[in-house]
């Protein structure tokens, strides 16, 4: 698997010192990086019981919450960076949880699985859904309930008012920047609020 | 697991008058305590433990001559337990106000040579911290490592980062709140009134007529003893089953095993708490309320603990401190950018749970303890 190399990618999109919320971060590993190799202070958020006391141990605070139910415990541009890896897919509400991130954080970075990377598209050209790395599950037990393109997410933002900074592909742990609805198993986004969203 | 084994009280006697939020002053008075552990060269390894309602500075280990003598959190505290005495000085005090002998309504006042009684000062939260603050002093420690406590020994550990924040490192308080609910206090005044009005009570004067308004202990520990435990738990360990097999038709006699239940536990409760105790920790519970002296603004509050670490824990099936108290707290902080970990743990419970050796939480405390041990003081 390539996720230590897409999580040093990631790293690499956050400024030196910045302080940093990490909405689903998992054991810890990003933040503890973020920590150690760029001076980045924070909290992730984390929801699965195993992850809580692992991030502790590595001396990551963690505060354990439903991402359903929102940030209301964060507030306004409280945070240089919001990230929000591999998660957005598993939202019910992904376009308030999107929302919410570009209030809460000055920048936002997302990535998650394009469901338009070319052997997926083989898959239902062929009449079934794709199962892949980056996709590893059967559609009928999969934590994925919303699935979207690196294309959609573009539109996505742009009917948020969200400004993108940086958008690119990551497959096999390198960026990809030709044509990354296509080529690449995941996208990358890094966005900040708009104007018009800004004033409003 | 190992135990610390079997343990002794030590007590302190303090001769400087402390004053009380209230007003008052102690004119002196005595802390009981038990230590388990080594403090080490720096005095840099020191936890203290703050009890809850009804216990103690017994925290763990037992006593020589007593069987079933096993300290309150004795699955947490001891040799390769999460809170580990061969790492840790741990610290467990009784306070002021108890009747486990501490200065407290049990015992003489210097003033009349009888026992206080309900004459006993009207002590918080925050007294309780700067007591033990002294003691922290006698023993020669600079810097707590950590506080922790439970419920309102939680409540205690929050106060510590408030009025001692320069004295401490870490704060752990379980199943705790930023102060109590109307609910909260509701259930607090029905457990008062059951004790004022038992006629046996005489106005808190009660010694001198050598009676114990037990029949009001036992209602006051009926209640609260509904409110630590789930309706989940209460149902899974007693449903609606009958203590003879069928019905007695009686409306007086116990006919559901529950019933019974309340009834021991508030038999067995009556016979070792002092009931002014009672009125007095209620009350301290009742009071405590950090965000009071900002108007109401809990981040204000909190605003002194900016350099302490916090681990916030709360269990999904308590009702009385739900997790949408702790979440209250932790919110203060993330306002004030202090560091902190939350855990929302899933246990069935209650209130209750942050006594019990739930995986889950212990492996969470834990780990938190281990990451404490291995950063190096500042």
């Amino acid at each position: 698997m390539s996720e230590r190399r897409d999580l040093e990618v990631i790293a690499e999109l956050v400024p030196p010192g910045s302080r940093v919320l990490d909405l689903g971060c998992g054991d810890g590993e990003l933040l503890a990086h973020l920590s150690a190799r760029r001076g980045c202070t924070g909290y992730g958020v984390e929801i699965a019981d195993a992850n809580v006391p692992r991030c502790v141990q590595r001396g990551v605070q963690v505060i354990q919450l439903n991402l359903e139910e929102g940030l209301a415990l964060f507030g306004d541009r409280s945070f240089d960076v919001v990230l929000q890896l591999d998660t957005l897919q598993h939202l019910r509400n992904t376009e308030r949880m999107l929302q919410e991130t570009a209030r809460v954080g000055r920048i936002g970075i997302v990535s998650f699985p394009n469901f338009a990377h070319w052997p997926n598209r083989v898959a239902v050209s062929r009449g079934r859904m794709p199962v892949t790395k980056t996709l590893p599950y059967q559609w009928y037990d999969t934590p994925n309930i919303r699935v979207g393109t690196f294309a959609d997410f573009e539109m996505l933002a742009r009917r948020d008012g969200l400004r993108i900074l940086d958008a690119f592909g990551l497959h096999d742990g390198r960026p990809v920047r030709r044509w990354p609805n296509l080529r690449a198993s995941v996208a990358v986004f890094k966005f900040e609020r708009g104007e018009m969203a800004r004033t409003s | 697991m190992q135990s610390v084994g079997v343990v002794s009280p030590q007590s302190r006697h303090f001769e400087h008058p402390l004053p009380l939020r209230s007003g008052a002053t102690l004119a002196d008075y005595t802390l009981v305590y038990e230590t388990y552990g080594e403090l080490n060269g720096d005095a840099s390894n020191a936890v203290l433990v703050c009890h809850a309602l009804n216990a103690s500075h017994h925290v763990a280990g037992r006593y020589d001559d007593a069987a079933a003598s096993e300290g309150w959190w004795d699955n947490l505290v001891g040799p390769g337990k999460p809170l580990d005495t061969d790492r840790f000085f741990v610290i467990g005090v009784n306070n002021l106000g108890s009747c486990f002998g501490s200065t407290g309504p049990m015992q003489t006042n210097p003033a009349t040579g009888t026992p206080y009684g309900a004459a006993f000062p009207v002590v918080t939260v925050e007294d309780w911290v700067d007591a033990q603050a002294r003691l922290i002093d006698a023993l020669g420690i600079r810097r707590l490592a950590a506080v922790i406590g439970g419920s309102l020994g939680g409540m205690q550990a929050l106060a510590w980062t408030l009025r001692h924040p320069q004295r401490v490192r870490h704060c752990i308080a379980v199943a705790s709140a930023p102060n109590l609910s109307a609910q909260n206090i509701a259930f607090n005044e029905v457990a008062r009134r059951a004790i004022t009005t038992d006629p046996d009570f005489h106005g808190g004067h009660f010694y001198d007529h050598g009676v114990v308004p037990a029949r009001g202990l036992r209602v006051a520990r009926m209640i609260g003893h509904i409110t630590y435990l789930s309706d989940d738990s209460m149902e899974a360990k007693f449903g609606r089953e009958l203590r003879n097999g069928g019905l007695g038709y009686t409306t007086q006699d116990i006919e559901f095993q529950i019933e019974s239940y309340l009834r021991y536990q508030g038999d067995k409760f009556s016979e070792y708490f002092d009931a002014n105790t009672y009125l007095l920790i209620t009350r301290a519970l009742d009071y405590f309320d950090p965000a009071a002296a900002y108007g109401g603004n809990l981040s204000a509050a909190f605003a002194p603990a900016r350099d302490n670490q916090f681990l916030i824990v709360s269990f999904t099936t308590d009702w009385r401190f739900a997790p949408a108290r702790s979440r209250e707290i932790v919110k203060a902080l993330v306002d004030n950018r202090i560091a902190v970990s939350y855990a929302e743990i899933d246990a069935p419970h209650g209130h209750d749970a942050f006594l019990l050796d739930d995986a889950r939480y212990h492996t969470l405390l834990r780990a938190y303890f281990d990451r404490l041990a291995a950063e190096a003081p500042a």
